[in-house]
């Protein structure tokens, strides 16, 4: 009797344990592939108002309802073959950017928060940050006149604005440069989408595969002369160091006081004595008014 | 194992075609009609259920969540939205009333699958079969959990066949045919009943919320059963039977939340033994009479 109370311990004991250790391989497992499924790849880009990636893939149910109240039906799910945590929701800025519509349907109908209902301004979201990624390719970089990422932004001279240079393959006209503003930016991919290019030059890419940030301890001087109202230094004990030009080169009306008085003699108000932008330059390089 | 005659051979001689698949029919009914208020919207435009099963609304005021994926999100570290949480409150609300696991009989789509495969099993003929513990669907539902609470993921949906192919029939199948192939193959040639009976947590889920559910089924006129085991045969949780048509000491309510309250027994019986009743009527009667042959073999 006793041996036979025993060897029933004993089977129970062996099965637990071949559960336990059964269950633990699994979850292994499925914590690795959870871990590698947080990847979210850089050209698949969630709908408005999603949560930071790690904490989407914790909130999301893959209902699909977002999918469903899309009105321009831009969002799909992810399918098992798709790069993306399977069944999440997600959209193709080059095939299909989101319209951005003004009462975000997309968000209202999340029954749990993924997409945040916080965001109420669809011009505060924050799918990606558009960055023209080609200057090889961008046609107005090569001096045309396209403009067209520019033109199909919802946010026109704000998220995109055109910034001159002068062109030196002509000598006589500008170059347009689109130029993507992170501040205004939303991530909806029309620009991305519109790009005439086989290959889009301008593309809509995580903010933080896309985004620089500055050390927290970096200050710009004159940032922060504006925030005082003055200088932070004293100016006048300030020791001027030379310039360092290639050799032998020479700018015209260049003011250089630390390489020593190079015109002594020059009355105030000449060229040369007073700290300026370089006079030769175009408007637009710092130069004019 | 199988019988000489095949299973409900004598129920259909005794009650009829329609009674001894009454339930049957109305499991199949009911399994095909949610799916098709699910597709009406996709396929037909005709918007009376919006989502899939882990999250739907219907009409736009019901709101439904697989309390499951509701657990494993709050696990994960995120208070779903009103509309989740009611929507969770309702579906356990009703799972612990009529049994969780008629969730998993009467709802979902991978039963169809599985049953395909448990028939195809018995035409063939076919054995042999591997062995786990049917509690193994509980430590994997405690180990998604688990890794849910860890990862900050809702662990079970990047492999969950259920959803997988659920959603998949609304939204595009993609891959997923390969999952619901697996466990088509898995109960077929590896495993009877190797799904939905031992492993899937998503029914170890349901079978915990259904674990005081009022709606049994009873072997209510056990003193009847000549020992056909017709009953056993088409149970896709057998050892749930056993108590309640054989205990001694208990009253003849099945109670293993493990039940799916799919009918079948009362279908293929045919002296009527079973019959779907309250868990409360369950008087503690005198055991059953029966043959020589099983004496004992009870526990």
């Amino acid at each position: 009797m006793a041996a036979a109370k025993n060897s029933t311990r004993r089977r129970f004991l062996a099965d637990t344990a071949r559960l336990a250790c059964g269950a633990g391989m699994l979850g292994l497992g499925l914590g690795l592939f959870a871990r590698q499924a947080k990847a979210l790849p850089p050209l698949a880009l969630r709908p408005p108002g999603a949560l930071p990636e790690a904490d989407f893939l914790g909130a999301c149910v893959r209902c699909g309802l977002c999918v469903r109240d899309c009105p321009p039906q831009i969002l799909g799910l992810a399918r098992p073959e798709s790069p993306v945590a399977v069944g999440t929701p997600y959209f193709t800025a080059r095939t299909g950017p989101c319209e951005m519509c003004d009462d975000i349907p997309c968000v209202k109908a999340c029954p749990t928060g993924a997409l945040d209902h916080g965001l109420t301004d669809i011009g505060q979201a924050r799918m990606g940050l558009a960055v023209l990624i080609d200057h090889e390719t961008c046609l107005n970089f090569q001096g045309l006149r396209c403009d067209v990422c520019y033109r199909v932004c919802p946010a026109i001279d704000k998220a995109i604005t055109l910034e001159l240079l002068p062109n030196t393959r002509t000598g006589r006209h500008a170059l347009f440069l689109p130029t993507v503003h992170s501040d205004a930016c939303t991530g909806c991919g029309k620009c991305e989408k519109s790009c005439v290019l086989d290959e889009a030059a301008i593309r809509v890419l995580p903010v933080k595969l896309a985004k620089g940030a500055i050390g927290q301890h970096y200050r710009l001087g004159w940032e922060e002369q504006k925030k005082a109202g003055h200088s932070l230094i004293d100016e006048k004990s300030m020791v001027d160091l030379p310039d360092r030009l290639p050799e032998g080169t020479r700018l015209p009306g260049h003011f250089d006081p630390g390489s020593g008085p190079a015109v002594p003699s020059a009355p105030p108000g000449m060229p040369g004595t007073v700290a300026g932008p370089v006079p030769s330059a175009p408007p637009g390089l710092g130069g004019g008014k | 194992m199988s019988p000489a005659r095949p299973v409900g051979a004598e129920a259909l001689a005794a009650k009829g075609w329609l009674r001894a698949q009454r339930w049957l029919i109305l499991r199949r009914l009911s399994q095909f009609g949610i799916l098709a208020l699910f597709l009406a919207g996709p396929l037909a435009g005709l918007w009376i259920v919006k989502g899939n099963l882990n999250y739907s609304l219907t009409l736009g005021v019901l709101p439904l969540t697989d309390p499951f994926v509701a657990l494993q999100s709050l696990l994960a570290g995120h208070i779903p939205e009103t509309l989740g949480l009611t929507g969770a409150a309702i579906v356990a609300a009703f799972y612990a009333l009529v049994g969780g696991r008629a969730y998993c009989a009467w709802v979902c789509p991978v039963n169809l699958v599985t049953d395909a495969a448990d028939r195809l099993r018995d035409r063939l003929g076919i054995k042999g079969s591997v062995h786990f513990p049917r509690a193994s669907r509980y430590w994997i539902f405690a180990a998604a959990l688990l890794v849910s609470l860890i990862t900050g993921v809702t662990a079970w949906e990047l492999v969950n066949p259920v959803s997988l192919l659920h959603r998949g029939l609304l939204f595009g199948l993609g891959a997923a045919w390969m999952a619901v192939l697996a466990v088509f193959l898995f109960d077929l040639l590896v495993m009877r009943r190797g799904w939905c009976g031992h492993l899937c947590p998503v029914g170890a889920c349901y079978s915990l919320l259904g674990r005081w559910s009022p709606l049994r089924v009873s072997a209510a006129k056990r003193v009847a059963c000549d020992d056909c085991m017709d009953c056993f045969e088409i149970c896709p949780e057998p050892h749930v039977i056993r108590p309640a048509l054989k205990g001694e000491g208990v009253g003849p309510v099945i109670l293993a939340s493990e039940c799916t309250n799919c009918g079948r027994c009362i279908d293929v019986c045919s002296k009527d033994v079973f019959v779907f009743g309250s868990r409360f009527n369950n008087p503690v009667s005198a055991p059953p009479s029966r043959p020589d042959s099983l004496a004992g073999e009870t526990h």
